[in-house]
């Protein structure tokens, strides 16, 4: 690849309440299409991506290693100045403020000197301009996603990074969600974490696999995702390749 | 009946009272998890500068001005103790409340060394120290203007998170405050506006009282703010109008209880926020008794959800 990685994550090591989450944790983000974070259910996914935020929980901290977006190092940087950079982050659980209404939702997430791609935003989600009023804690999950990938596309960043979009999900609505996601890699550079590995066949370039803490597999996304055998022994989840809309 | 009257309008001033402290509690604590021990503290100085300057100036105009001063003092001095202090302990409970239960005992001593422990008498100009019949009882006027101004500041609060940007960062960051900053907003900048514009409150909530007592202590804030804590508690950070309307509650309270039962206002409060505390149910999992019954009957169940 000529064109230089948007994220370098390098020699990551994280602690969460004196014990050793991340060890050790290297991989790059291109600049360009999808890249899976993979890896079974807590093996330090959610920590790799809130790390490079800035949003580790209480008592976590990076002990070692280092963080760059399009260059600079960005390690101990507060959340808000990373963002300033030009990140969209949809979290797990979608992180919608569920007393503010959807309009509320995407003008927190304005972001002074950008352009704000409402005309984006209200043709990927038509619906959420019909809803703008509706409090998001009452919308269903998938509109809550909605919302959640809304606010990262709202403004023009240079990197996505999309946690569990499909989780609890209605296999119809993670088709749709996927089908956003797509869309929006055609702008934009995503990482993203997801289980539904039909989603991820169809969206992901390269892929990132987490075991216990460190990266065990960098590599294309459909060569490691043709090979059950590799698949099963990094992801356990061989024979549910196929599972699940997308 | 004009008993009646009187205790109302006066529950009803010193729920205005209760409000306008319990206020800037409420929005301190719902935005930045900080007990702020030292708001009476904030309260008391504001008092004291009102006073001096309600004192040289004199009449209407010095008390207009004690206003402005009493609610700049508060605002600055809650300004600088959010910099300087609690700025760099957050997320440190047992420190919090160590520096500013530590203010909230220092500041009102030191007003003391400089004033003497003695009540002082609030210049109340003629005014506002006449009584008003309504219904065949003698109100005093300050308790008119006490109830105008609380609704005056709850409509400015109302209006200041419903309408302006920060106040929607401020309703957003009570909700989840790490989302806020995962937008790209500073949330410590609304901190500091949010403790600046609690500070503001109490400083006018210091004034207002020198009216409503006619006089002024060096332990006024403190005393006051134990109520305002209890008013927050049974308000239950629900809206800023919860919080008025339990403000109301307490005011009203004390005042029938202080009258119709020998003077236990106190104990009534009291008694009225173990009963809201103990009624209420704790975030959707149901009251404390049911709880209970919950845990002994059914098998415990482990949530599924592991975070990575």
């Amino acid at each position: 690849m000529t064109v230089p990685p948007i994220l370098r994550v390098e020699a990551l090591d994280v602690d969460i309440a004196g014990s050793r989450i991340l060890t050790g944790v290297t991989f790059e983000v291109p600049a360009s299409g999808v890249t899976a974070l993979l890896g079974r259910n807590g093996v330090g996914k959610t920590t790799t991506i809130r790390a490079v935020l800035g949003l580790l929980p209480d008592g976590g901290r990076v002990t070692a290693g280092r963080v760059t977006f399009a260059g600079d190092d960005i390690t101990h940087e507060p959340t808000h100045r990373t963002v300033r950079r030009g990140i969209g982050y949809a979290p797990e659980g979608r992180g919608v403020f569920a007393g503010l209404t959807v309009a509320e939702n995407l003008a927190l997430a304005e972001r002074p000197g950008h352009e704000h791609r409402y005309d984006l935003v209200h043709d990927l989600f038509p619906e959420l301009a019909a809803r703008r009023d509706q409090r998001a804690g009452t919308l269903s999950g998938g509109q809550q996603q909605m919302v959640a990938l809304a606010r990262t596309l709202l403004n023009d960043n240079t990197l996505v990074v999309v946690d569990e979009p499909t989780k609890g999900l209605a296999p119809r609505v993670v088709t749709e969600a996927a089908e956003v996601l797509e869309r929006a890699a055609e702008r934009v550079p995503l990482l993203l974490v997801e289980q539904n590995l039909a989603v991820v066949r169809r969206l992901a370039r390269s892929a990132v696999v987490l075991d216990a803490g460190r990266v065990v597999h960098t590599g294309d996304a459909r060569d490691l995702l043709a090979d059950t055998s590799r698949t099963t022994a990094l992801l356990g989840v061989g024979s549910r390749t196929d599972h699940g809309a997308a | 009946m004009d008993t009646l009257v009187l205790l109302t309008l006066t529950g009803l001033g010193l729920g205005a009272l209760y409000f306008l402290i319990a206020s800037g509690l409420a929005l301190i604590f719902g935005l930045m998890d900080v007990l702020n021990f030292a708001h009476g503290a904030f309260l008391t100085v504001s008092v004291y500068a009102a006073w001096r300057t309600a004192e040289t100036v004199g009449g209407m105009p010095g008390l207009l001005l004690a206003a402005v001063v009493g609610t700049l003092t508060g605002l600055l001095l809650a300004a600088v103790v959010e910099l300087v202090l609690v700025r760099r302990l957050y997320g440190r409970v047992k420190e919090q409340i160590l520096v500013t239960v530590g203010l909230s005992l220092a500041v009102p001593a030191l007003v003391q060394t400089v004033w003497g422990a003695d009540a002082r008498p609030f210049p109340v100009p003629d005014a506002l120290s006449g009584t008003v019949g309504v219904l065949g009882a003698r109100v005093p006027v300050n308790r008119f203007l006490l109830v105008a101004v609380a609704l005056l500041v709850l409509a400015g609060i109302h209006l200041f998170l419903s309408r302006t940007r920060y106040g929607l960062i401020v309703r957003a960051g009570v909700e989840d405050r790490a989302m806020v900053t995962a937008l790209g907003i500073d949330v410590t900048r609304a901190f500091t506006l949010v403790f600046a514009l609690g500070g503001a409150l109490a400083g006018l909530a210091g004034v207002l009282g020198g009216l409503y007592f006619g006089s002024l202590s060096p332990h006024q804030g403190t005393s006051l703010l134990v109520f305002a804590f209890v008013v927050v508690i049974i308000g239950g950070l629900v809206s800023i109008t919860s919080v008025a309307l339990s403000a109301l509650t307490v005011g009203l309270v004390q005042q029938y209880a202080n009258y119709y039962a020998g003077g236990y206002g106190d104990l009534a409060v009291v008694v009225l926020l173990a009963a809201v505390v103990l009624s209420r149910p704790a975030a959707g999992t149901g009251s404390p008794l049911t709880r209970l019954r919950r845990a002994l009957t059914a098998p415990r169940t482990r949530s599924a959800g592991g975070t990575a």
